[in-house]
């Protein structure tokens, strides 16, 4: 089983015994502020679609994906999504495998809102850039180390955000 | 294939093919630098036709967004609507029918065989030959017809909804399927005449446009390219959803990892898509097409979710991370050309400018679809 | 003077042959499209579209001729020119029929080569005049295109030469006018007993395509990768001029592989007077290469060079020396 594996492969980056809560809770209780900052989450596959759902500090992250990286997974997408109310932005990381043992990886970061900043993963996935781009422009990120942190589908002089929730055009 | 000579760095120019270009299909740029007719450097430009239909998911409710979902890839735009309402349903916790599934994946593969043909056609034009596209054209023509008599539409459909679909499918949907597939397979014969067994249609496809598995596995390659390449994946065996699991087809592997193996496969996957339709059309089960009590009003509780599926361009996912109110706190919609074109620039480096527009070819590119 | 302005009539009917030639070919590819493709192709037009040509002249010269910023003035207006005349001009030379023929010269095949060899100049000029990249690059293809495969065809019509011990086109086609079997694509039967001429018909065949710049060797216009190629920034006429020329070669090419090889007006049969012959084997020809270009997708452009400097020079010279022993031994 490679979700085994994977977990057993990170084990070092995340100190056991932590609490883990559920990814999804049921409607009416509190969401998303018990979670941790640091965990390896089993998901339920049936209900929200992965496998697998790691929570990782920016420092880690390449660390991580290398990890993710070292047991064949392939790049699906990145994205973003902006919890204005507790001022981060999160960024995801979707793995997921060629071969018939299924199993979908998130990897998730969060970074400050006002200055937005994350290590890029392109040494590690060629195929991150320009996922990396199209996320930096969408939500203001910039991506250290990118090779050509530019705009990808909004226009080249640009400098709009439209992905953040604060966003007036 | 011949190597290109060691070059001094003013030795090369700029090309920029596109935006308007015949063989992007599309607004698609590529700046390359050219060394002569060999490209030492490409850099695709996207976003031309941007619609930022990420941020519409975002402002629209949940029922408003679903013919966004068609004009993504105005091709196949079936298995786009068909990702996005799974990845709701599964979301809302909605029961979708059988019947009304099976109908769903009826569709999806009629529109598959659709968007191939039209890929066929204007693939072989890029390599100089007309008539294909003529011939593929009159035989999708029978398919679009079929489908404009249910869903309404042409290319740009709403058909799928929450929960099942908007129309039955009737006898005569059935009959002039039913009549569709020897037709097919015979015209498919055709082309196999026609085109596969080119001595010059070979000399240009066999052993060119290298794109090896480990290139895809850094990129997220997916549908012909990631199979040409020798990778058993495909979403509906991989990952079954739907009611995929219940239908026979093979997924078509090649490991040339040349233009010929992509092309093999996506003429074999029109094969498959024909197979499904007639066991889907046989196994057809009776029933409503909606469920009795269809939600009027969608609300998700708060959580992440994710739905992919193997649209006529490969893995397409839906990303959705509801807050539980109405609209979508975030829709990340994630298309399977834009990793496919990203991993051209890579894969044409020191190819001539020729080989290098039939390899775009094989990577069966829809713009839209790219720039969202 | 009589005999000045006789010769002067039958050139200008050469050339108006060689123009009305030029234009309804065009209409004929496209109604040739039209019947492979399984669609009508153009026919509203006059009864069977035969209208269109001249309605296709009149609109691309109501057009504006632009000439784009940074193009070589005189280069870039010479070129269409320079390639629409000297394909007019072979055709003084060509014969239809015994007395059908405008001129006849004693060195009309060296001519007719000669002129044919001037058009590809029209084409550097254009591609390298537009100042535009893609003609550019699609120039030095046609250039490389032309260099490689303008050999291979004079070595085949050598042969030819050797063993009609003429250069007269008039006097190439007497020789195989006896019956049916003395045309020179039949090796066993004429009287020069030569094994090799459909070969060399071959090699002829497929190195006229090339030199014409038709598919499957239009690399000098592939629109897939180079838009139009080298007159991707004419329009008006001189658009029209080129493809014009490119037209009027192509009867010139098949033409000449009438004369070499199938009896120029010889006939089969003698049921009507030769020229019809002629214009049967002509169009046959013609046709031929229609259905090639409808049929077939492009070559590369080192598949091209590859096929004339690996297979068909050597080939050809080959076939040359094998010509010319054949005629010592018998």
């Amino acid at each position: 089983m490679i979700r085994e594996k994977l977990k057993q492969a990170l084990e070092h980056l995340f100190p056991a015994g932590e609490a883990v809560p559920p990814a999804i809770v049921a409607e009416g209780e509190e969401p998303a502020e018990k979670t941790p900052r640091e965990a390896v989450i089993e998901t339920d596959y049936a209900t929200c679609g992965y496998h697998l759902d790691i929570k990782t500090p920016p420092e880690q992250l390449i660390e991580v994906v290398s990890l993710i990286d070292q047991n064949d997974f392939f790049i699906e997408s990145i994205t973003g999504v902006d919890w204005i109310e507790e001022g981060e932005i999160e960024v995801v990381y979707d793995f997921s495998r060629y071969d018939f043992d299924l199993c979908r990886v998130v990897v998730r970061t969060r970074t400050d809102r006002d200055n937005a900043a994350l290590p890029t993963i392109t040494g590690v996935y060629a195929g991150a850039n320009w996922h990396e781009r199209e996320t930096a422009e969408f939500f203001g990120i910039n991506f250290i180390g990118h090779p050509h942190l530019v705009n990808l589908l909004l226009p080249e002089d640009s400098d709009i955000h439209p992905l953040r929730k604060d966003f007036k055009p | 294939m011949n190597q290109p000579v060691e070059l001094q760095p003013d030795e090369t120019f700029v090309l920029n093919v596109g935006p308007q270009h015949p063989a992007t299909h599309g607004v698609l740029r590529v700046k390359m630098e050219m060394n002569g007719e060999y490209i030492v450097h490409a850099e695709t430009v996207v976003g031309y036709i941007h619609r930022m239909h990420e941020k519409m998911g975002e402002v629209k409710p949940y029922p408003q967004f679903l013919m966004n979902l068609s004009r993504l890839d105005y091709l196949g735009a079936m298995g786009y609507s068909h990702c996005h309402a799974l990845c709701v349903e599964k979301a809302a916790g909605i029961e979708v029918p059988k019947r009304a599934e099976y109908i769903r994946v009826l569709m999806v593969e009629l529109n598959r065989v659709s968007s191939h043909l039209v890929w066929l056609g204007a693939f072989i034009m890029d390599l100089g030959g007309f008539t294909p596209l003529l011939y593929t054209f009159q035989a999708r023509e029978h398919i679009l017809d079929m489908m404009e008599r249910i869903t309404g539409a042409r290319l740009t459909y709403c058909y799928i909804r929450f929960g099942g679909v908007s129309r039955d499918i009737d006898d005569q949907f059935i009959q002039s399927a039913r009549d569709f597939m020897p037709y097919m397979r015979k015209e498919l014969i055709k082309y196999h005449k026609l085109i596969t067994g080119n001595i010059i249609f070979k000399k240009r496809m066999v052993g060119m446009g290298h794109i090896s598995p480990e290139m895809c596995r850094k990129y997220g390659a997916s549908s012909g390219v990631a199979r040409g390449a020798g990778i058993n994946f495909d979403v509906r065996r991989n990952e079954p959803y739907s009611v995929y699991p219940e239908l026979e087809f093979e997924v078509p592997v090649y490991d040339g990892c040349d233009n010929m193996s992509r092309y093999m496969v996506r003429m074999e996957e029109i094969e498959q898509s024909l197979r499904i339709v007639e066991h889907a059309l046989d196994q057809l089960p009776d029933g409503p097409v909606m469920p009795k009590k269809a939600p009027k009003i969608i609300k998700p509780p708060a959580g992440d979710y994710y739905q992919a599926t193997e649209t006529a361009r490969g893995t397409f996912g839906v990303r959705l991370v509801s807050d539980g109110s109405q609209t979508p706190y975030r829709m990340k919609l994630r298309s399977p050309t834009y990793s496919n074109m990203h991993l051209f620039d890579e894969a044409c480096r020191g190819l001539m400018i020729m080989d290098a527009m039939a390899m775009m070819g094989t990577l069966d590119l829809v713009i839209p679809e790219i720039d969202r | 003077m009589i005999l000045t302005l006789t010769i002067l009539l039958a050139v200008i009917i050469a050339i108006a042959w060689a123009a009305f030639n030029a234009a309804y070919l065009v209409l004929a590819e496209r109604r040739g499209a039209g019947v492979i493709q399984r669609r009508p192709g153009p026919n509203i037009n006059g009864p069977f579209g035969l209208l269109q040509p001249p309605l296709d002249g009149i609109k691309l010269m109501a057009k504006q001729l632009i000439i784009p910023a940074g193009a070589d003035r005189f280069m870039y207006i010479s070129a269409p020119v320079l390639v629409m005349c000297p394909a007019i001009m072979s055709f003084v030379a060509l014969p239809y029929s015994d007395w059908l023929q405008a001129q006849n010269i004693d060195v009309g095949l060296l001519m007719v080569f000669a002129f044919a060899s001037m058009g590809t100049m029209g084409t550097i000029f254009a591609g390298w005049s537009s100042h535009n990249k893609y003609s550019l690059m699609a120039a030095m293809r046609s250039v490389s295109q032309a260099v490689a495969y303008e050999i291979p065809m004079i070595l085949t019509a050598l042969t030819i030469t050797l063993m009609a011990g003429t250069t007269n086109l008039n006097a190439i086609v007497a020789q195989q006018s006896e019956n049916f079997f003395h045309w020179n694509i039949f090796p066993l039967f004429g009287e020069t007993h030569n094994i090799l001429m459909p070969f060399s018909f071959l090699i002829f065949f497929i190195c006229s395509m090339a030199e014409t710049n038709r598919a499957p060797f239009d690399l000098g216009e592939a629109e897939g990768e180079l838009v139009a190629g080298f007159h991707i920034e004419y329009g008006s006429m001189g658009f029209g001029l080129f493809f014009m020329g490119e037209y009027a070669n192509i009867v010139i090419g098949a033409t000449l592989a009438t004369i070499f090889f199938l009896g120029g007006w010889s006939c089969p049969f003698g049921l009507f007077p030769g020229v019809w012959w002629f214009l049967i084997k002509l169009y046959a020809i013609i046709f031929t290469i229609i259905w090639i270009r409808w049929t077939f997708p492009r070559t590369t452009i080192y598949g091209l060079l590859n096929l004339s400097w690996k297979i068909l020079i050597p080939a050809s010279l080959v076939n040359l020396l094998l010509t010319a022993g054949l005629m010592k031994v018998f």
